[in-house]
């Protein structure tokens, strides 16, 4: 489980008491087979190039993680301390499974890897506050072609 | 991270995603989620997993093949390697700390820099070993980092902050993580598997960096610099350690 048994009670109340936007549609676009998928990662993070901006609480902005990125130019500076970065010290993939989804196109289960991903930071505001950077962030990965976005949070 | 799902599937972009908290996920009704019993942190279950870690993404991947309608919730059947009590052993940090030689720096940071002195090469070979490192929020090295934390400590807003790209409030906050980063690099360097949880209680509990991260607690939430106020009070210590204040 997520363990929100193993939570603290106030974590579990930070949790669950987050004012959850409700959606009044319920788009679902369909797409073609997995090995002709190109995929893109999206995640909350807060990863990003070494010589980019710190991510900052509050902060909806996102930052861009170029596809041949070298995990050794990544670094977290997501605005939470309440979730283990020690599975991310210790090897990336745990977060980010780039190295993953390079042996899965290597192998023919995907077609390709986007030209760029990204990255948010998950914490400091409500899930609504993202929808301008959001919808950007769709833009973006239209124009590059992607057509299997894999949200990652941490 | 629903609701950023809803955004890019109604910009035209098919989607699939993690969940690691069931519950918001249910609220937000993203279009195909995974839900998966792995810790905060870690949605692809567990580090140097790589075969597991492929099973999560196949899983989440899968999810965009199926016809809908939307939502899809699916639950992932298998814990993370190392998960159930049974995987855990008694895991103490390998390396030993020396006694503070006697220098001019006060006690504490004697103490700090002994201990960074100490886990520098199991640091630099997990470092070699894994290709990369994680260090690097506060732009500046890790003595460094150990000095300015002390210098929030002794100093308060008047410290001298080293890194000039960064608000004192982003270089306290920068330091805290990369002091965090460099000793958990370092103690994980060896092989054998540890749980976030011995290694935060290893960090917190019987570390001086940990001793000193917990005294800037009550110092910087003080501060004059309402950055510095800010990572003091919510980005400093974790819930689940806080209760090491009261002691």
């Amino acid at each position: 489980m997520v363990k929100l048994d193993d939570l603290s009670p106030g974590s579990v109340r930070h949790l669950l008491d987050k004012d959850c936007a409700e959606f009044e549609t319920a788009p679902f676009v369909a797409g073609p087979p997995l090995r002709e998928r190109r995929v893109a990662i999206v995640t909350t993070a807060g990863l990003h190039r070494r010589d980019d901006r710190n991510f900052d609480v509050s902060d909806l902005s996102y930052r861009v993680i170029p596809g041949d990125v070298r995990l050794d130019d990544l670094v977290m500076t997501q605005a939470s301390v309440n979730f283990d970065r020690t599975g991310f010290q210790q090897d990336v993939n745990v977060v980010l499974p780039l190295d993953r989804l390079r042996e899965m196109q290597m192998a023919g289960e995907i077609g390709s890897i986007a030209n760029y991903h990204y990255a948010f930071n998950g914490a400091g505001q409500l899930p609504a506050a993202f929808e301008a950077t959001g919808r950007e962030v769709g833009r973006l990965l239209k124009e590059d072609g992607v057509n299997a976005a894999l949200l990652v949070p941490v | 991270m629903g609701a950023l799902a809803h955004y890019i599937e109604d910009e035209g972009v098919p989607t699939t995603g993690i969940s690691l908290v069931r519950e918001n996920t249910e609220r937000l009704r993203p279009p195909r989620f995974l839900w998966v019993p792995f810790e905060l942190g870690r949605p692809y279950g567990a580090p140097d997993e790589p075969e597991f870690q492929t099973k999560v993404l196949r899983a989440a991947l899968a999810l965009l093949q199926r016809p809908g309608p939307s939502p899809i919730l699916d639950d992932f059947p298998d814990p993370a390697p190392g998960d159930s009590p049974a995987d855990l052993t008694e895991w103490s940090c390998p390396i030993s700390f020396p006694p503070p030689e006697s220098t001019n720096e006060p006690d504490l940071l004697s103490r700090v820099l002994g201990e960074i002195s100490s886990l520098a090469p199991w640091q630099a070979l997990a470092e070699k070993q894994r290709g990369r490192t994680g260090l690097g929020a506060a732009r500046m090295d890790i003595d460094a980092s150990a000095r300015f934390l002390h210098a929030l400590l002794t100093d308060g807003a008047s410290a001298h902050n080293p890194a000039t790209d960064l608000s004192p409030g982003q270089a306290f906050r920068g330091a805290s993580e990369d002091m965090k980063t460099f000793y958990v690099e370092a103690a994980t360097a060896r092989p054998g598997r540890v749980s976030s949880r011995e290694l935060a209680d290893w960090f917190w509990g019987e570390t001086s960096a940990g001793a000193l991260l917990l005294a800037l607690h009550p110092v910087c939430r003080d501060s004059a610099d309402p950055g510095v106020r800010r990572v003091a009070v919510g980005q400093l210590i974790p819930r689940a350690q806080l209760k090491r204040l009261e002691n």
